[in-house]
């Protein structure tokens, strides 16, 4: 009856430690539905890794519900969330192959798991090596394997249960930018051609932008912010998903905290305002001119999308015409606080 | 004693010695890695925690562990002797030896197992397996080259044990070395029969450094 299929309500997760306890997760909600990529990203120590542990129970939740499909995980006999298990997968940042197994017996392994015959695993295996693009390396072991040969496998592995969901955690930290790509590039094409669900955790707004359709921001333990990928990129709420999609925008803001800390705003184009000379055809209009402070280019799900820092003119009026203008064109832009510089120039770079 | 005495008694402890320590080491084992498989499975990062029985059964362990193997003979020997029928020979010396030697095989089994990565063991239990699929499939599979590294060195401490059971009549190389070497003073029967025991030590620590080798996908 749910369109959800991955659904967490009040979860709480709290740990014992020698400090006293830690809350690794305050009273989160979260929905995912069917199809969806959804990323949940922050900064290392929010709770990320925990989150996504008690979507599939590897954490049990202090208190709260979590529902899988409709169905309520928390509470159920080990034995039946193991069959629930099943249609959960899971990769990991350091692959967690079985290192005594090859490419094909590590992916038999859940299979062999839930019971499959030897013979229609192994040949499952197989075919999807071939999804992997790995079919040479079908009796290799993990110590022969390279990172990103290491994860193929890995989803591989992932994908023989044909599970109805993915949980990713940190599934490319550990690779280099070019194998990152090619990985991200793959599980896209798995969560578009085969229905499949995935959860993302990262601290790499890359990740986002290249994977997921949906985003939470989680520090702290709570999820600060949330909604749809582009739509957050266009208009950040929170300082916490400022500084994750724009990290490079507020460095650029730093040096010239001294000379004007005034009106200044941060826009956001894609292809329908690409087109137009904007700032140009401002400046001149209203004779006013204006400081670029800093200007980017980004892929977003395959569409590119443009952000701009820049300052408009010191004096209220002038700035206010200015802002007329850009509304008036249909630019997005949102003002850049006094504090959110301040609080960044605090951090400093070394 | 003329040569061929000399190597028909070395003969027959040789022989002696490797059922004891043969037969003590298999059984040892029998009793020691579900043990050891137990501690690890039910430890505070274990997949079952169970505190009571961890607690209880390290503790049974670590008694029997602490005391000197030679004491611990003397203690269960009369113990050995109503159940078996007899204190002395191969039979009773190998029944002290698993006394003795199952609590070191459990604690090795554990040592190896605690080196499979915590992070395997969470994949595992991510895809749905269940307890024993994770001992069978993942915990003793992945700790394989260790686990016989462990066992040639658990082999050898009984090799050792048995020998040092000798001394108390229990037949085999330590009791030849004793009665000709020690009491007949008759040196050269003594070295002879600890250079027959540094070549069987040898060979048990060859062919588990060749076997661990050849079983572990990590090398080769």
């Amino acid at each position: 009856m749910s369109e959800h299929i991955i659904s967490l309500q009040g979860v709480t997760k709290e740990f014992d430690t020698k400090g006293g306890k830690v809350v690794a997760l305050k009273d989160i909600d979260l929905n995912i539905e069917k199809g969806d990529s959804y990323g949940i990203i922050g900064l290392s120590g929010a709770g990320k890794s925990t989150l996504v542990r008690t979507i599939n129970l590897l954490e049990e939740p202090t208190e709260g519900k979590v529902l899988f499909d409709g169905k309520l995980l928390t509470g159920l006999s080990a034995k039946e969330l193991n069959l629930e298990r099943r249609r959960i997968s899971m990769i990991f940042q350091q692959f967690n192959l079985l290192m005594q197994r090859d490419a094909v017996g590590n992916i038999c392994f859940p299979l062999e798991i839930a019971g499959v015959p030897k013979a229609e695993a192994a040949e499952k295996a197989r075919e999807l090596l071939k999804v992997v693009d790995l079919e040479e390396r079908a009796n290799s072991y993990p110590s022969q394997l390279s990172g990103g040969q290491k994860q193929r496998v890995a989803i591989a592995r992932a994908l023989a249960s044909d599970p109805e969901v993915i949980l990713c955690d940190e599934a490319t930290s550990a690779l280099d930018p070019k194998t990152t790509r090619s990985i991200l590039a793959l599980l896209r094409k798995i969560n578009e051609e085969r229905g499949i669900t995935l959860v993302v955790i990262t601290h790499e707004m890359e990740v986002i932008k290249q994977l997921c359709n949906k985003v939470a921001v989680i520090e702290n333990g709570e999820i600060v912010e949330r909604g749809d990928v582009q739509e957050m990129f266009r208009k950040p709420k929170t300082k916490a998903a400022r500084k994750l999609f724009f990290p490079d925008g507020q460095v650029t803001e730093k040096p010239l905290v001294r000379t004007s800390t005034k009106n200044r705003v941060r826009l956001v184009y894609d292809e329908s305002t690409a087109g137009e000379p904007i700032i140009a055809n401002m400046i001149m209009e209203l004779g006013a001119p204006v400081n670029f402070l800093y200007a980017n280019l980004d892929v977003l799900g395959g569409a590119q999308k443009g952000q701009m820092v820049i300052c408009l003119a010191e004096d209220a009026a002038t700035a206010a015409k200015q802002k007329e203008y850009l509304r008036a064109k249909g630019v997005d832009f949102t003002e850049i606080e006094e504090d959110e510089i301040d609080h960044h120039g605090e951090e400093g770079d070394a | 004693m003329d040569a061929q005495t000399l190597i028909r008694l070395l003969g027959e402890g040789t022989v002696q010695t490797l059922i004891m320590t043969l037969v003590g080491t298999l059984v040892s084992y029998l009793i020691g890695l579900p043990v050891g498989v137990s501690l690890i499975v039910t430890g505070p990062n274990g997949i079952k925690p169970a505190p009571l029985y961890n607690r209880t059964m390290g503790f049974i362990v670590n008694v029997i562990r602490s005391m000197p193997f030679l004491i611990l003979m003397i203690a269960v020997m009369p113990y050995i002797r109503k159940v078996i029928g007899t204190g002395i020979g191969t039979s009773a010396t190998t029944a002290a030896l698993i006394v003795a030697a199952w609590p070191f095989v459990a604690r090795l089994v554990e040592q190896s197992l605690l080196e499979v990565d915590s992070g395997v063991i969470e994949a595992a239990q991510a895809m749905g397996a269940g307890t024993m699929q994770i001992v069978r499939k993942v915990l003793l599979l992945e700790a394989r080259p260790s686990l016989i590294n462990g066992a040639a060195v658990a082999t050898i401490t009984i090799l050792g044990y048995s020998a040092m059971a000798g001394t108390l009549g229990g037949g085999g190389l330590g009791d030849i070395a004793i009665r000709f070497g020690h009491y007949r003073f008759q040196p050269d029967v003594m070295w002879i029969t600890i250079l027959v025991l540094v070549v069987l030590v040898q060979i048990m620590q060859e062919i588990g450094v060749k076997l661990a080798g050849r079983l572990d996908n990590r090398l080769n």
